[in-house]
């Protein structure tokens, strides 16, 4: 009994615990919330697009607060997974093959795909330190947007069909485009639900914390807080980055795939610069490193503006509004320091009941 | 001493020199390190002690000159594989790992001992949780040594300025290191802390039967625990000697001092 | 001939780049903070000058001082309540802040302003031309590129000549010696940001006589892009904002010209990482090596 209770006053085992059971929670409660038709139409319109934006924000929390590199363009890597998921969602419609399966290997795809590519960029991103980094991946972010935007994807009963730029693609009858361009994706097989969304959110927990608290993770966290002294005890820094943004990308991808899968069509612009920065934005609402707090943040903040419809036009000015508060506030050094000592008399009290 | 002289020296430096843009800030430097000995290596501030350290460590590249580790040339290594050789080192200017628990620092030094991959991380493998275990211990017997051991999970960056440069210490030792170059480790202490710490050095030497270079302007340490002293001025070597030859040369006063 | 012709507009649309990466730098050397919403003062002095000429009735000349005027305040302002109180906070709170500023001037011009996009008036119609009529620049191209030149000459003038300048140097270097040698460092950051917020003013006066249109998020990709061309010249560094500027310019015409209109954003972009590939901290910034 006694090793249980201090397992779980380990801070490690804590927060993880902590973060399963909120997701858990929010889970179950939405969950019969929506069957009991108590949840608006628009609130289940927003459960997937939530939980893809929640694993893309935990793979951003990975690379910025536990890496310690800022990413500009995590929405572009959420972009390869999903328009990977359309075109793998394509071909294996037309191979007849059911909606789960189908799903699971979209998100697989995606995934894998991103990751790759995360690995490909990785290799100049990284050669990079601080701000230039920044802009390279914001770069990257735009680039990946643009060639989006001028692909063309077809199938037909021959196979599938790829053009750049003008969509020159010829097609059988019966054959269909997948991506067409500025328009983005069309006409995708929607099989995304809001169980695999929390199944991922679940399962990109796991990966990240089983990843934070391992010899990869402290060579990581070490290669934030001093290169130097990394390095001085062997750790190789840009692996242990790299293991990082390709974690981030990978997880980006899963998310895009799942987006996508939510929608019949949608476009590259879904995934552009603004995107980016939202997800810079409930990372840090979130606090860096704190995988519970980008939960939170990010479900309070895509929620939000939906909660303000009733202003009207003064919705997103009170988003801004709310977004520079909460920063000056969590900021504000009084504050923290009233924080603190409050935080000590507490643990104080705490020892002396123990006692 | 004679007989740790006999055997083959853990570091042998060869007419080590750097020059930073045109100046010259080590030249000539030669300096060997036997077994189990604690040497020192003085000199006043500027005389490009640390710069002696980082070149060791290849943070800076020497322009002339060899590093022999073990007989082993270091020309092409970096700081990764002069680690994995069998260098470790602790900074002037304290650089832990400040937003990592206390046990995280011992156990980062551990990354090249440890086996298991990240598919065995990510799945928790049994293979994760018997070495964690394992490099766990080896980690707290480590905190032990330096007093720490009750300090485990607290944050590094919230410890006192001697516990700090204590755990530096405990994470260079966590590489195994067979050369452990410290870079004045009593810097900050009081009198107490520099005697018990004199104390851990010694008995870090002889349970760990590891060499021992410290830079260090606490005279009384580098008397107190050094076999043999290098003393440096301007980038040169000045002399070498046992602390009482040392502390007797005519040269070393006039360096510290001042003509 | 058609080189020519693409290479001055380039230079053109590169000048108005330059004067917004100026700004960027200025402040990222002083302030260390990405200021994400320095293109949404851009979009404030658009407005403020097509309102003073269509409503007030104000001629063009006048019209430039007043978005000038206001930007200023703005810029001071913002600093002021947003970015003052976070002198002490990590970079990331700090750019968060600034993305909020962003979102916040670009609602609060769509709430008072409207979200349709407004045709700012024609300035300066005409062309010269050269070459019997080969060439032909307009008038408005030379007065852009002029203005650019003549701002980088006043502001090399201005942070190598004067005790403002020097201090603002200081700061860049290091802000605690800066205090210790007197400096008021806080003045200087907002002075830094008054110069830069006009130079956003100008900027966009110039922009939008080129591109007749005033909208909410005006200021969003010129934003991006004078960002792209400070990190591309080497941020901080003056003279690297005016070259990225110029070149960032010059590559977009080109692209657009000679290869796709559509992929002109990809290329740009490529063309910064290669130059990062190459120079990792821009074409004239120099390297900080950290003391160990």
């Amino acid at each position: 009994m006694n090793k249980v209770i201090n397992t779980l006053f380990n801070p490690k085992v804590r927060s993880r615990t902590i973060s399963f059971l909120v997701v858990i929670a929010a889970y179950v409660i939405l969950t019969l919330l929506s069957a009991t038709g108590h949840l608006s139409r628009l609130f289940t319109s927003l459960l997937v697009p939530v939980t893809a934006y929640i694993v893309a924000a935990i793979g951003l929390n990975l690379n910025v607060g536990i890496s310690g590199e800022l990413n500009l363009g995590q929405a572009g890597f959420m972009s390869i997974g999903a328009f990977s998921a359309v075109v793998v969602s394509g071909v294996l419609q037309a191979a007849g093959v059911g909606d789960i399966l189908r799903l699971i290997i979209c998100m697989a795809a995606g995934a894998l795909i991103a990751a790759l590519m995360g690995w490909l960029i990785s290799i100049p991103v990284l050669k990079l330190q601080g701000d230039y980094l920044a802009i390279v991946t914001l770069a990257f972010g735009q680039i990946i947007m643009s060639l989006l935007n001028n692909s063309y994807v077809g199938i037909d009963s021959k196979g599938l069909h790829f053009a750049f730029v003008n969509n020159t693609i010829q097609m059988e009858q019966g054959g269909r485009l997948l991506i067409s361009g500025p328009m983005g994706a069309t006409g995708v097989g929607i099989a995304s639900t809001f169980t695999a969304g929390f199944v991922l959110v679940l399962i990109a927990l796991a990966v990240v914390y089983n990843l934070m608290y391992s010899r990869s993770g402290r060579a990581i966290m070490a290669s934030r807080d001093n290169r130097i002294a990394a390095e001085s005890v062997g750790i190789k820094v840009s692996q242990a980055k790299t293991l990082a943004f390709v974690t981030a990308s990978c997880l980006a991808g899963a998310a895009g795939a799942l987006y996508a899968l939510n929608y019949s069509s949608f476009a590259a612009t879904k995934f552009d610069f603004n995107n980016s920065i939202l997800l810079l934005v409930y990372v840090v609402l979130g606090g860096l490193g704190n995988m519970t707090g980008t939960v939170i943040a990010t479900t309070l903040l895509v929620v939000l503006p939906e909660m303000l419809r009733f202003l009207q036009n003064y919705r997103m000015l009170i988003y801004a509004i709310v977004l520079i508060v909460i920063m000056l506030v969590s900021n504000n050094e009084f504050l923290r320091l009233r924080m603190q000592m409050l935080r000590t008399r507490l643990k104080k009290k705490g020892a002396e009941a123990d006692e | 001493m004679s007989e740790k002289t006999n055997q083959a020296p853990v570091l042998e430096v060869t007419d080590l020199g750097i020059d930073f843009g045109g100046l010259t800030a080590v030249n000539d430097l030669n300096l060997t390190v036997y077994p189990n000995e604690i040497v020192g290596l003085i000199g006043p501030n500027g005389a490009g002690k640390t710069t002696v350290f980082n070149m060791l460590t290849k943070v800076y590249q020497p322009t002339r000159g060899t590093i022999k580790l073990n007989g082993q040339d270091t020309a092409k290594m970096t700081t990764i594989d002069v680690n994995k050789a069998g260098i470790a080192r602790t900074f002037q200017n304290i650089r832990l790992f400040m937003n990592m628990s206390v046990l995280d620092n011992v156990l980062t030094g551990m990354h090249n001992e440890i086996t298991y991959g990240n598919v065995s991380a990510i799945f928790r493998l049994p293979k994760y949780y018997r070495e964690e275990k394992e490099k766990s211990e080896r980690a707290m017997e480590l905190l032990k040594i330096f007093g720490l051991e009750k300090k485990a999970d607290l944050i590094a960056g919230n410890l006192p300025y001697g516990e700090q440069r204590r755990l530096e210490i405990a994470r260079a030792l966590a590489t195994r290191p067979k050369l452990l170059l410290l870079d004045e480790p009593a810097a900050g202490m009081n009198p107490q802390e520099t005697e018990e710490l004199m104390n851990t050095i010694r008995f870090v030497r002889d349970h760990f039967h590891i060499a021992v270079l410290l830079i260090e302007h606490d005279m009384k340490l580098v008397m107190g625990i050094c076999e043999r002293i290098t003393v440096l001025n301007f980038g040169m070597m000045l002399t070498q000697g046992t602390p009482d030859e040392i502390r007797s040369n005519p040269d070393v006063i006039k360096a510290y001092l001042g003509e | 001939m058609a080189f020519l012709s693409y290479l001055i507009s380039g230079l053109g649309l590169g000048s108005v780049y330059a004067i917004i990466a100026l700004g960027y730098s200025m402040v990222y050397g002083i302030a260390k903070m990405l200021n994400f919403a320095h293109g949404d003062v851009i979009m404030v002095g658009a407005y403020v000058s097509f309102f003073a000429m269509t409503v007030a009735g104000v001629p063009f000349a006048v019209s430039v001082p007043a978005a000038v005027l206001v930007c200023t305040l703005l810029g001071m302002t913002v600093e002021r309540l947003a970015y003052k109180p976070l002198r002490q906070a990590s970079s990331l709170a700090v750019l968060i802040t600034a993305i909020g500023v962003s979102y916040f001037l670009q609602n609060g011009a769509q709430l008072l302003w409207g979200s349709d996009t407004k045709i700012y008036p024609t300035i300066l119609p005409g062309a010269v031309s050269l070459f019997g009529g080969q060439l032909s620049v307009s008038y408005l191209t030379i007065v852009t590129i002029l203005t650019c030149i003549l701002i980088m000459v006043c502001l090399m003038l201005f942070i190598n000549k004067t005790r403002t300048g020097k201090a603002m140097r200081a700061c860049s270097e290091d802000k605690g010696a800066a205090t210790l040698m007197g400096i008021n460092v806080n003045k200087i950051i907002s002075i830094t940001f008054a110069i830069g917020s006009g130079l956003a003013a100008i900027a966009a006066v110039l922009l939008c006589a080129t591109y007749p249109s005033v909208y909410p998020t005006l200021g969003s990709m010129p934003g991006i892009r004078a960002f792209t061309a400070a990190v591309f010249g080497g941020i901080g560094s003056i003279p690297g904002a005016f070259l990225g500027g110029l070149l960032l310019g010059v590559i977009e015409t080109f692209a657009k010209a000679y290869i796709s209109t559509q992929l002109s954003d990809a290329i740009v972009f490529a063309v910064l990482i290669i130059v990062l590939l190459i120079k990792p901290t821009g074409l004239l910034g120099h390297k900080i090596s950290e003391k160990v």
